[in-house]
Protein backbone atom coordinates (compact mmCIF):
# COMPACT_ATOMS: atom_id res chain seq x y z
CA UNK A 1 0.00 0.00 0.00
CA UNK A 2 1.39 3.72 -1.03
CA UNK A 3 1.06 6.32 2.09
CA UNK A 4 0.76 9.80 0.61
CA UNK A 5 4.05 11.29 2.45
CA UNK A 6 2.44 14.53 2.25
CA UNK A 7 -0.33 13.97 4.29
CA UNK A 8 1.30 11.27 6.63
CA UNK A 9 4.50 12.24 7.32
CA UNK A 10 3.35 15.19 10.07
CA UNK A 11 0.96 13.52 11.58
CA UNK A 12 2.01 12.85 15.12
CA UNK A 13 2.23 9.43 16.74
CA UNK A 14 1.67 8.44 20.35
CA UNK A 15 4.23 5.35 21.08
CA UNK A 16 5.95 2.75 23.66
CA UNK A 17 9.50 4.15 23.09
CA UNK A 18 12.73 3.90 24.86
CA UNK A 19 15.36 5.54 26.48
CA UNK A 20 18.68 4.65 24.12
CA UNK A 21 21.34 6.46 26.17
CA UNK A 22 21.60 9.30 28.78
CA UNK A 23 24.54 11.53 28.84
CA UNK A 24 25.13 14.65 31.72
CA UNK A 25 26.49 17.30 29.49
CA UNK A 26 26.81 20.58 31.58
CA UNK A 27 23.81 21.23 33.72
CA UNK A 28 21.48 18.57 31.44
CA UNK A 29 20.44 15.52 30.34
CA UNK A 30 20.87 14.78 26.94
CA UNK A 31 18.12 11.64 26.11
CA UNK A 32 18.36 9.66 22.98
CA UNK A 33 14.86 8.19 22.29
CA UNK A 34 13.92 5.78 20.28
CA UNK A 35 10.58 6.29 18.96
CA UNK A 36 9.72 4.40 15.62
CA UNK A 37 8.39 6.84 13.04
CA UNK A 38 8.56 9.79 14.95
CA UNK A 39 12.17 11.16 14.11
CA UNK A 40 11.41 10.69 10.90
CA UNK A 41 8.38 12.69 10.92
CA UNK A 42 10.58 15.89 13.02
CA UNK A 43 11.08 19.26 11.47
CA UNK A 44 12.56 21.86 13.71
CA UNK A 45 10.53 23.56 16.22
CA UNK A 46 8.38 21.16 16.86
CA UNK A 47 8.52 19.35 19.99
CA UNK A 48 7.42 15.99 22.07
CA UNK A 49 5.11 15.41 25.17
CA UNK A 50 6.33 12.92 27.63
CA UNK A 51 4.37 10.93 30.36
CA UNK A 52 5.87 11.15 33.44
CA UNK A 53 6.25 7.32 35.41
CA UNK A 54 6.29 4.00 34.71
CA UNK A 55 3.60 2.70 36.92
CA UNK A 56 0.13 2.66 36.19
CA UNK A 57 -1.76 4.40 37.48
CA UNK A 58 0.17 7.27 37.27
CA UNK A 59 -0.01 9.78 40.25
CA UNK A 60 0.96 13.50 37.77
CA UNK A 61 -1.00 13.26 34.63
CA UNK A 62 0.26 16.35 33.09
CA UNK A 63 2.82 15.83 30.11
CA UNK A 64 6.01 17.28 29.81
CA UNK A 65 6.86 19.09 26.46
CA UNK A 66 10.47 18.71 25.41
CA UNK A 67 12.12 20.36 22.13
CA UNK A 68 13.43 17.86 19.69
CA UNK A 69 17.72 18.83 19.97
CA UNK A 70 18.64 16.16 17.72
CA UNK A 71 17.55 13.61 14.96
CA UNK A 72 19.97 11.01 13.84
CA UNK A 73 19.92 7.57 12.34
CA UNK A 74 21.30 4.60 13.78
CA UNK A 75 21.76 1.28 12.66
CA UNK A 76 19.78 -0.50 14.51
CA UNK A 77 17.51 1.40 15.91
CA UNK A 78 15.58 3.81 13.19
CA UNK A 79 16.42 7.15 13.49
CA UNK A 80 16.16 8.57 16.99
CA UNK A 81 15.34 12.05 18.60
CA UNK A 82 17.41 13.74 21.30
CA UNK A 83 16.00 15.96 24.12
CA UNK A 84 17.57 18.05 26.61
CA UNK A 85 16.24 18.03 30.29
CA UNK A 86 17.13 20.05 33.09
CA UNK A 87 16.91 17.79 36.16
CA UNK A 88 14.15 19.83 38.08
CA UNK A 89 10.89 19.66 39.10
CA UNK A 90 9.03 16.01 39.11
CA UNK A 91 9.06 15.70 35.60
CA UNK A 92 12.58 16.85 34.78
CA UNK A 93 14.07 15.21 37.84
CA UNK A 94 12.34 11.48 36.57
CA UNK A 95 13.34 12.29 32.73
CA UNK A 96 16.96 12.75 33.73
CA UNK A 97 17.05 9.75 36.23
CA UNK A 98 15.91 7.47 33.24
CA UNK A 99 18.86 4.84 32.56
CA UNK A 100 19.34 3.16 29.08
CA UNK A 101 16.40 0.16 28.07
CA UNK A 102 13.92 2.36 30.25
CA UNK A 103 10.57 2.33 28.41
CA UNK A 104 8.58 6.05 27.84
CA UNK A 105 5.68 7.31 26.50
CA UNK A 106 6.08 9.67 23.43
CA UNK A 107 3.58 11.69 21.94
CA UNK A 108 4.89 13.67 18.69
CA UNK A 109 6.35 15.40 16.63
CA UNK A 110 3.65 18.20 18.05
CA UNK A 111 2.99 21.65 17.26
CA UNK A 112 3.93 24.00 14.05
CA UNK A 113 7.91 24.26 13.56
CA UNK A 114 9.65 27.37 12.14
CA UNK A 115 8.52 28.57 8.96
CA UNK A 116 11.53 28.54 6.57
CA UNK A 117 12.60 31.09 4.09
CA UNK A 118 12.38 30.48 0.50
CA UNK A 119 15.52 32.77 -0.59
CA UNK A 120 18.38 32.31 1.14
CA UNK A 121 18.73 35.16 3.24
CA UNK A 122 20.12 36.02 6.48
CA UNK A 123 19.48 34.20 9.79
CA UNK A 124 19.98 34.88 12.78
CA UNK A 125 19.27 32.44 15.56
CA UNK A 126 19.15 33.23 19.23
CA UNK A 127 18.50 30.79 22.04
CA UNK A 128 18.61 30.49 25.58
CA UNK A 129 19.93 27.47 27.76
CA UNK A 130 18.03 24.24 27.26
CA UNK A 131 15.82 26.44 24.97
CA UNK A 132 18.30 26.45 22.43
CA UNK A 133 17.64 22.66 21.58
CA UNK A 134 16.15 23.14 18.57
CA UNK A 135 18.21 25.75 16.80
CA UNK A 136 20.55 22.99 16.12
CA UNK A 137 18.14 21.46 13.84
CA UNK A 138 17.30 24.98 12.26
CA UNK A 139 20.53 25.85 11.49
CA UNK A 140 21.19 23.06 9.25
CA UNK A 141 18.09 23.39 7.51
CA UNK A 142 19.09 26.90 7.13
CA UNK A 143 22.23 26.27 5.59
CA UNK A 144 21.12 23.80 3.41
CA UNK A 145 18.84 26.46 1.89
CA UNK A 146 21.70 28.45 1.41
CA UNK A 147 21.19 30.96 4.42
CA UNK A 148 23.68 32.95 6.23
CA UNK A 149 23.12 32.05 10.00
CA UNK A 150 24.74 33.71 12.90
CA UNK A 151 23.91 32.65 16.28
CA UNK A 152 23.25 34.31 20.22
CA UNK A 153 23.72 31.66 22.75
CA UNK A 154 22.81 32.67 26.65
CA UNK A 155 22.86 31.25 29.54
CA UNK A 156 23.30 31.92 33.21
CA UNK A 157 26.63 30.41 33.40
CA UNK A 158 29.08 28.34 31.57
CA UNK A 159 26.83 24.77 32.74
CA UNK A 160 23.44 25.90 31.34
CA UNK A 161 25.04 27.37 27.82
CA UNK A 162 23.66 24.72 25.04
CA UNK A 163 25.87 23.59 22.61
CA UNK A 164 28.17 26.24 21.91
CA UNK A 165 30.55 24.06 19.80
CA UNK A 166 28.30 22.71 17.47
CA UNK A 167 26.83 26.44 17.13
CA UNK A 168 31.02 27.08 15.84
CA UNK A 169 30.41 24.11 13.52
CA UNK A 170 27.43 25.73 11.75
CA UNK A 171 26.92 28.94 12.24
CA UNK A 172 29.31 32.37 10.25
CA UNK A 173 29.42 33.68 13.74
CA UNK A 174 28.22 33.04 17.33
CA UNK A 175 27.91 35.44 19.94
CA UNK A 176 27.75 34.09 23.79
CA UNK A 177 26.01 35.78 26.62
CA UNK A 178 26.56 34.65 30.38
CA UNK A 179 24.91 36.16 33.29
CA UNK A 180 27.50 35.88 35.03
CA UNK A 181 30.08 36.36 32.79
CA UNK A 182 31.95 32.81 32.89
CA UNK A 183 32.01 32.47 29.00
CA UNK A 184 31.97 35.29 26.86
CA UNK A 185 30.20 38.82 27.95
CA UNK A 186 27.96 39.22 30.54
CA UNK A 187 24.35 39.98 30.12
CA UNK A 188 21.05 38.78 29.01
CA UNK A 189 19.29 37.86 25.89
CA UNK A 190 17.10 41.07 26.88
CA UNK A 191 20.26 42.76 27.56
CA UNK A 192 21.87 42.40 24.51
CA UNK A 193 19.07 41.80 21.86
CA UNK A 194 19.11 45.22 20.05
CA UNK A 195 22.85 45.63 19.54
CA UNK A 196 23.19 41.65 18.24
CA UNK A 197 19.86 42.15 16.10
CA UNK A 198 21.17 45.44 14.78
CA UNK A 199 24.58 44.14 13.97
CA UNK A 200 23.82 41.15 12.57
CA UNK A 201 21.97 42.51 9.70
CA UNK A 202 19.55 39.58 9.47
CA UNK A 203 16.57 39.55 7.29
CA UNK A 204 14.78 36.61 10.11
CA UNK A 205 15.41 36.52 13.60
CA UNK A 206 14.75 32.80 14.92
CA UNK A 207 14.89 32.54 18.88
CA UNK A 208 13.90 30.64 21.89
CA UNK A 209 13.92 30.83 25.56
CA UNK A 210 12.51 33.13 28.25
CA UNK A 211 9.13 35.22 27.88
CA UNK A 212 11.35 38.73 28.48
CA UNK A 213 13.89 37.37 26.17
CA UNK A 214 11.50 36.81 23.47
CA UNK A 215 9.74 39.98 24.25
CA UNK A 216 12.89 41.95 23.55
CA UNK A 217 14.70 39.65 20.36
CA UNK A 218 10.75 40.24 18.67
CA UNK A 219 11.00 44.37 19.60
CA UNK A 220 14.52 44.35 17.90
CA UNK A 221 13.68 42.33 14.99
CA UNK A 222 10.76 44.60 14.43
CA UNK A 223 12.71 47.88 14.78
CA UNK A 224 15.05 46.49 12.50
CA UNK A 225 12.07 45.79 9.83
CA UNK A 226 13.01 41.55 10.26
CA UNK A 227 10.90 39.05 10.73
CA UNK A 228 11.07 37.36 13.96
CA UNK A 229 10.29 33.56 14.72
CA UNK A 230 9.73 33.12 18.50
CA UNK A 231 9.14 29.55 19.91
CA UNK A 232 7.11 29.79 23.06
CA UNK A 233 7.25 27.88 25.68
CA UNK A 234 4.47 27.20 28.69
CA UNK A 235 3.63 24.37 30.65
CA UNK A 236 1.76 22.32 28.55
CA UNK A 237 -0.49 19.68 30.79
CA UNK A 238 -1.23 17.61 27.45
CA UNK A 239 0.67 19.53 24.71
CA UNK A 240 -1.67 17.49 21.88
CA UNK A 241 -4.28 20.14 22.00
CA UNK A 242 -6.84 18.28 23.20
CA UNK A 243 -7.30 20.29 27.03
CA UNK A 244 -7.00 24.24 25.75
CA UNK A 245 -4.94 25.01 29.25
CA UNK A 246 -1.97 26.11 27.68
CA UNK A 247 -3.01 29.08 26.42
CA UNK A 248 -0.96 32.54 24.32
CA UNK A 249 -2.11 36.41 23.89
CA UNK A 250 -1.95 36.71 20.52
CA UNK A 251 -3.42 39.42 17.60
CA UNK A 252 -5.73 37.48 15.93
CA UNK A 253 -6.71 38.34 12.64
CA UNK A 254 -8.34 41.95 12.07
CA UNK A 255 -6.20 42.41 15.19
CA UNK A 256 -8.39 41.54 18.07
CA UNK A 257 -7.13 40.09 20.81
CA UNK A 258 -7.08 36.40 21.09
CA UNK A 259 -5.79 33.42 23.18
CA UNK A 260 -4.89 30.43 21.17
CA UNK A 261 -3.60 26.90 22.55
CA UNK A 262 0.80 26.87 22.41
CA UNK A 263 0.94 23.42 21.62
CA UNK A 264 -1.49 23.77 18.28
CA UNK A 265 -0.86 26.95 17.06
CA UNK A 266 2.54 26.94 18.44
CA UNK A 267 4.82 26.61 20.10
CA UNK A 268 6.62 29.21 16.95
CA UNK A 269 4.61 32.10 16.37
CA UNK A 270 5.31 35.13 14.61
CA UNK A 271 7.00 37.66 17.30
CA UNK A 272 4.70 40.63 15.96
CA UNK A 273 1.70 38.20 16.63
CA UNK A 274 2.43 37.30 20.75
CA UNK A 275 1.14 39.95 23.06
CA UNK A 276 4.23 39.57 24.84
CA UNK A 277 3.23 42.02 27.78
CA UNK A 278 0.24 40.18 28.57
CA UNK A 279 1.97 37.15 28.56
CA UNK A 280 4.44 38.02 30.95
CA UNK A 281 1.92 39.50 33.00
CA UNK A 282 -1.16 37.11 33.10
CA UNK A 283 -1.16 34.20 35.99
CA UNK A 284 1.34 31.68 34.89
CA UNK B 1 -13.87 0.37 13.22
CA UNK B 2 -15.00 -3.20 13.24
CA UNK B 3 -18.32 -3.77 12.61
CA UNK B 4 -19.68 -5.32 15.66
CA UNK B 5 -23.26 -4.75 17.01
CA UNK B 6 -23.62 -2.27 18.95
CA UNK B 7 -22.96 -2.69 22.81
CA UNK B 8 -25.37 0.29 23.95
CA UNK B 9 -27.88 2.71 23.35
CA UNK B 10 -29.77 5.55 25.04
CA UNK B 11 -32.64 7.24 24.42
CA UNK B 12 -32.42 5.02 20.91
CA UNK B 13 -28.72 6.27 19.96
CA UNK B 14 -27.15 3.12 19.40
CA UNK B 15 -23.07 3.17 20.45
CA UNK B 16 -20.85 0.72 19.67
CA UNK B 17 -18.71 1.21 22.90
CA UNK B 18 -19.69 2.04 26.31
CA UNK B 19 -16.97 4.59 26.28
CA UNK B 20 -16.97 8.10 25.68
CA UNK B 21 -14.77 10.91 24.94
CA UNK B 22 -16.08 13.79 27.86
CA UNK B 23 -16.53 17.19 27.28
CA UNK B 24 -13.46 19.41 27.38
CA UNK B 25 -10.66 16.74 27.56
CA UNK B 26 -10.89 15.80 23.46
CA UNK B 27 -10.08 19.17 21.50
CA UNK B 28 -11.98 19.61 18.69
CA UNK B 29 -11.92 15.63 17.62
CA UNK B 30 -9.40 16.15 15.15
CA UNK B 31 -6.38 16.16 17.50
CA UNK B 32 -7.58 12.50 19.19
CA UNK B 33 -8.20 11.61 15.73
CA UNK B 34 -4.40 12.42 14.60
CA UNK B 35 -3.58 9.95 17.06
CA UNK B 36 -5.52 7.23 16.70
CA UNK B 37 -7.83 8.36 19.92
CA UNK B 38 -11.13 8.36 18.67
CA UNK B 39 -10.57 4.72 17.11
CA UNK B 40 -14.13 2.51 17.97
CA UNK B 41 -15.43 5.00 20.59
CA UNK B 42 -18.86 5.05 21.49
CA UNK B 43 -19.12 8.83 21.19
CA UNK B 44 -17.61 12.05 21.23
CA UNK B 45 -18.69 15.30 23.60
CA UNK B 46 -17.60 18.39 22.31
CA UNK B 47 -15.95 20.97 24.98
CA UNK B 48 -18.83 23.42 25.88
CA UNK B 49 -20.12 25.55 23.07
CA UNK B 50 -21.94 28.40 23.89
CA UNK B 51 -24.38 30.79 21.75
CA UNK B 52 -21.86 33.66 21.68
CA UNK B 53 -17.93 33.03 21.77
CA UNK B 54 -15.88 33.51 24.59
CA UNK B 55 -12.83 34.29 25.34
CA UNK B 56 -12.12 31.99 28.11
CA UNK B 57 -9.42 32.51 31.22
CA UNK B 58 -6.16 34.32 30.45
CA UNK B 59 -3.20 32.68 31.35
CA UNK B 60 -2.48 28.92 32.58
CA UNK B 61 -5.67 27.18 32.88
CA UNK B 62 -4.63 23.74 33.88
CA UNK B 63 -2.23 22.71 36.40
CA UNK B 64 -1.25 19.41 38.02
CA UNK B 65 -2.38 18.18 41.19
CA UNK B 66 -1.78 14.79 43.03
CA UNK B 67 -3.51 12.27 40.99
CA UNK B 68 -5.44 14.86 38.90
CA UNK B 69 -5.31 18.48 37.53
CA UNK B 70 -7.27 21.41 38.67
CA UNK B 71 -8.38 24.00 36.08
CA UNK B 72 -10.42 26.71 35.34
CA UNK B 73 -10.69 27.35 31.35
CA UNK B 74 -13.31 30.04 31.17
CA UNK B 75 -15.41 27.73 29.22
CA UNK B 76 -12.91 29.16 25.82
CA UNK B 77 -15.34 27.83 22.78
CA UNK B 78 -15.80 29.69 19.51
CA UNK B 79 -19.71 30.51 19.86
CA UNK B 80 -22.15 28.16 18.16
CA UNK B 81 -21.53 30.13 14.77
CA UNK B 82 -18.48 29.58 14.34
CA UNK B 83 -18.90 25.31 16.05
CA UNK B 84 -21.07 24.58 13.54
CA UNK B 85 -18.89 26.07 10.28
CA UNK B 86 -15.60 25.11 11.52
CA UNK B 87 -15.87 21.90 13.94
CA UNK B 88 -19.22 20.09 13.06
CA UNK B 89 -18.36 19.46 9.95
CA UNK B 90 -15.58 17.34 10.45
CA UNK B 91 -16.87 15.87 13.70
CA UNK B 92 -20.14 14.83 11.15
CA UNK B 93 -17.81 13.62 8.61
CA UNK B 94 -15.89 11.14 11.09
CA UNK B 95 -16.88 7.96 12.24
CA UNK B 96 -17.86 8.70 15.63
CA UNK B 97 -21.16 9.53 17.04
CA UNK B 98 -21.19 13.28 18.52
CA UNK B 99 -22.80 15.04 21.31
CA UNK B 100 -21.97 18.76 21.70
CA UNK B 101 -22.34 19.84 25.30
CA UNK B 102 -24.03 22.96 25.67
CA UNK B 103 -24.31 25.78 28.28
CA UNK B 104 -26.20 29.14 28.37
CA UNK B 105 -26.69 32.28 30.14
CA UNK B 106 -30.87 31.81 30.20
CA UNK B 107 -33.33 30.13 29.38
CA UNK B 108 -33.91 31.48 25.84
CA UNK B 109 -30.82 31.03 25.24
CA UNK B 110 -31.17 26.84 26.23
CA UNK B 111 -34.07 26.84 23.39
CA UNK B 112 -31.98 28.73 20.81
CA UNK B 113 -28.77 25.99 21.09
CA UNK B 114 -31.60 23.44 20.98
CA UNK B 115 -32.92 24.70 17.86
CA UNK B 116 -30.37 25.43 16.18
CA UNK B 117 -28.16 22.42 17.10
CA UNK B 118 -31.50 19.96 16.81
CA UNK B 119 -31.49 21.13 13.20
CA UNK B 120 -27.58 20.34 12.21
CA UNK B 121 -26.89 17.13 10.47
CA UNK B 122 -23.58 15.27 12.46
CA UNK B 123 -25.43 16.23 15.85
CA UNK B 124 -26.45 12.76 17.80
CA UNK B 125 -27.01 14.46 21.57
CA UNK B 126 -27.10 17.27 23.10
CA UNK B 127 -25.43 17.36 26.95
CA UNK B 128 -26.22 20.20 28.98
CA UNK B 129 -23.35 20.86 30.84
CA UNK B 130 -25.48 21.67 34.39
CA UNK B 131 -22.93 21.58 36.62
CA UNK B 132 -19.66 23.62 35.13
CA UNK B 133 -17.94 24.77 38.61
CA UNK B 134 -18.89 28.55 39.45
CA UNK B 135 -21.46 28.67 36.51
CA UNK B 136 -23.03 31.64 37.49
CA UNK B 137 -19.66 33.44 38.11
CA UNK B 138 -19.06 32.72 34.55
CA UNK B 139 -22.30 34.62 33.47
CA UNK B 140 -23.97 31.10 33.12
CA UNK B 141 -28.19 30.34 34.01
CA UNK B 142 -27.61 29.47 37.83
CA UNK B 143 -28.73 25.05 38.15
CA UNK B 144 -27.76 24.71 41.34
CA UNK B 145 -30.84 24.11 42.49
CA UNK B 146 -32.43 21.17 41.13
CA UNK B 147 -35.77 22.55 40.08
CA UNK B 148 -33.50 25.41 37.96
CA UNK B 149 -31.80 22.29 36.10
CA UNK B 150 -34.98 20.76 35.49
CA UNK B 151 -36.16 24.13 34.04
CA UNK B 152 -33.20 24.30 31.65
CA UNK B 153 -33.90 20.73 30.56
CA UNK B 154 -37.43 21.32 29.62
CA UNK B 155 -36.50 24.49 27.41
CA UNK B 156 -34.31 22.36 25.47
CA UNK B 157 -36.63 19.33 25.61
CA UNK B 158 -39.69 21.30 23.93
CA UNK B 159 -37.57 22.60 21.16
CA UNK B 160 -35.16 19.67 20.33
CA UNK B 161 -36.20 17.45 17.46
CA UNK B 162 -37.22 13.61 18.71
CA UNK B 163 -34.21 11.76 17.28
CA UNK B 164 -31.64 13.83 19.33
CA UNK B 165 -30.83 12.04 22.72
CA UNK B 166 -30.60 14.59 25.54
CA UNK B 167 -28.23 14.18 28.01
CA UNK B 168 -28.55 16.34 30.96
CA UNK B 169 -24.81 15.91 33.41
CA UNK B 170 -25.49 16.95 36.69
CA UNK B 171 -22.43 17.29 39.18
CA UNK B 172 -21.11 14.90 41.91
CA UNK B 173 -23.00 16.57 44.66
CA UNK B 174 -23.68 13.84 46.87
CA UNK B 175 -26.38 15.29 48.95
CA UNK B 176 -28.40 16.38 46.32
CA UNK B 177 -27.89 14.56 43.08
CA UNK B 178 -30.34 11.92 43.20
CA UNK B 179 -32.34 14.61 43.59
CA UNK B 180 -31.15 16.84 41.21
CA UNK B 181 -31.19 13.50 38.58
CA UNK B 182 -35.11 12.77 39.55
CA UNK B 183 -35.76 16.62 38.38
CA UNK B 184 -33.80 16.38 35.08
CA UNK B 185 -35.33 13.00 34.11
CA UNK B 186 -38.76 14.37 35.23
CA UNK B 187 -37.98 17.20 32.46
CA UNK B 188 -37.50 15.11 30.19
CA UNK B 189 -33.35 14.64 30.26
CA UNK B 190 -33.00 10.95 28.09
CA UNK B 191 -29.87 10.01 30.58
CA UNK B 192 -28.02 11.57 32.87
CA UNK B 193 -24.72 12.42 33.24
CA UNK B 194 -22.53 12.38 36.35
CA UNK B 195 -19.88 13.94 36.15
CA UNK B 196 -17.92 17.06 35.58
CA UNK B 197 -15.25 18.42 38.12
CA UNK B 198 -15.51 18.92 41.90
CA UNK B 199 -14.63 22.42 42.93
CA UNK B 200 -11.54 23.43 43.80
CA UNK B 201 -9.11 26.17 43.89
CA UNK B 202 -5.95 26.87 41.35
CA UNK B 203 -3.04 27.54 42.83
CA UNK B 204 -3.05 30.95 42.24
CA UNK B 205 -6.06 31.34 44.51
CA UNK B 206 -8.50 31.45 41.57
CA UNK B 207 -11.96 29.37 41.38
CA UNK B 208 -11.74 26.17 39.02
CA UNK B 209 -12.34 22.44 39.09
CA UNK B 210 -10.73 18.88 40.08
CA UNK B 211 -10.73 16.18 37.69
CA UNK B 212 -8.84 13.45 37.38
CA UNK B 213 -8.31 9.54 39.20
CA UNK B 214 -8.78 11.80 42.85
CA UNK B 215 -12.34 12.01 41.60
CA UNK B 216 -13.08 8.47 40.73
CA UNK B 217 -14.32 6.89 44.03
CA UNK B 218 -16.48 10.02 44.71
CA UNK B 219 -17.70 9.28 41.18
CA UNK B 220 -18.67 6.07 41.43
CA UNK B 221 -20.42 6.94 44.83
CA UNK B 222 -22.52 8.79 43.34
CA UNK B 223 -23.46 6.56 40.07
CA UNK B 224 -24.32 3.85 42.69
CA UNK B 225 -26.69 6.05 44.30
CA UNK B 226 -28.44 7.39 41.35
CA UNK B 227 -29.05 4.40 40.03
CA UNK B 228 -30.31 2.80 43.46
CA UNK B 229 -32.90 5.26 43.71
CA UNK B 230 -33.57 5.83 40.16
CA UNK B 231 -33.46 2.25 38.83
CA UNK B 232 -34.24 3.00 35.31
CA UNK B 233 -32.67 5.99 34.61
CA UNK B 234 -29.70 5.42 31.89
CA UNK B 235 -26.67 6.74 33.60
CA UNK B 236 -22.97 7.75 32.43
CA UNK B 237 -20.63 7.96 34.34
CA UNK B 238 -17.61 10.08 34.52
CA UNK B 239 -14.69 10.96 36.92
CA UNK B 240 -10.99 9.43 36.85
CA UNK B 241 -12.07 6.90 34.40
CA UNK B 242 -8.69 5.50 32.36
CA UNK B 243 -8.57 2.17 31.22
CA UNK B 244 -10.99 -0.43 30.50
CA UNK B 245 -11.15 -1.71 34.27
CA UNK B 246 -12.21 1.85 35.73
CA UNK B 247 -15.47 1.39 32.85
CA UNK B 248 -16.33 -1.62 34.03
CA UNK B 249 -16.51 -0.54 37.86
CA UNK B 250 -18.72 2.44 36.29
CA UNK B 251 -21.04 -0.12 34.78
CA UNK B 252 -20.73 -2.53 37.69
CA UNK B 253 -22.18 0.48 39.85
CA UNK B 254 -25.10 0.57 37.27
CA UNK B 255 -24.05 3.26 34.62
CA UNK B 256 -24.32 2.86 30.98
CA UNK B 257 -22.07 4.29 29.28
CA UNK B 258 -18.62 6.27 30.99
CA UNK B 259 -16.75 8.81 29.59
CA UNK B 260 -12.74 9.06 29.64
CA UNK B 261 -11.94 13.12 30.33
CA UNK B 262 -9.03 13.37 31.99
CA UNK B 263 -6.54 10.49 31.55
CA UNK B 264 -6.57 11.85 27.72
CA UNK B 265 -4.37 14.50 28.09
CA UNK B 266 -2.06 11.87 29.67
CA UNK B 267 -2.31 9.36 27.41
CA UNK B 268 -4.73 10.30 24.04
CA UNK B 269 -5.18 6.91 23.08
CA UNK B 270 -6.69 6.00 26.56
CA UNK B 271 -10.07 5.82 25.61
CA UNK B 272 -9.57 4.22 22.14
CA UNK B 273 -7.89 1.40 24.08
CA UNK B 274 -10.53 1.02 26.84
CA UNK B 275 -12.91 0.46 24.01
CA UNK B 276 -10.71 -2.11 22.38
CA UNK B 277 -10.39 -3.64 25.86
CA UNK B 278 -13.93 -3.90 26.45
CA UNK B 279 -14.50 -5.27 23.03
CA UNK B 280 -12.16 -8.21 23.81
CA UNK B 281 -9.37 -6.91 21.24
CA UNK B 282 -6.42 -6.96 23.34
Amino acid sequence: MTQQPTRVAHTPLHVRGEVLSSKRIGAYRHLTLVAPGMAERHRPGTFVAVSVGHTRPRAHLARRSYWVHRVRPTGSHGATLEVVVEPTGTGGTWLAGLDQGDPIEVTGPLGRPFALPKEPVTCLLVGEGYAAAPLFPLAERLRERGCTVTMLLAAPDEAHLLGTLDARRTARAVTVVTGDGSVGAKGTVAEVAPEVVAKSGADVVYATGSHEGLHAVAAAAEAQGAWSQTGVAVDQPCGTGLCFGCTIPVVGEAGSPRHVRACVEGPVFRGDRVRWTDLRTEPR
Amino acid sequence: MTATAPEVAIAGLALASPVLVAAGCGGTGRELAALDGLTGVGGFVTRTITLDPREGHPGRRVHETDAGFVHATGLANPGLHQFLATELPWLAAADVRTVVSVAASSLGEYADLARRLGDSPGVDGLELDLATPDGPALGLFDTREPFQAARAVAAVRRDLPRGTALLAKVGHDPLRVVETARAVAEAGADAVVLGNALPALLPDGRPGGLSGPAVRPVALRTVAEVHAALPGLPLVGAGGAAGADHVRAFLAAGATAVQIGAALLHDPTCAARAAADLRGET
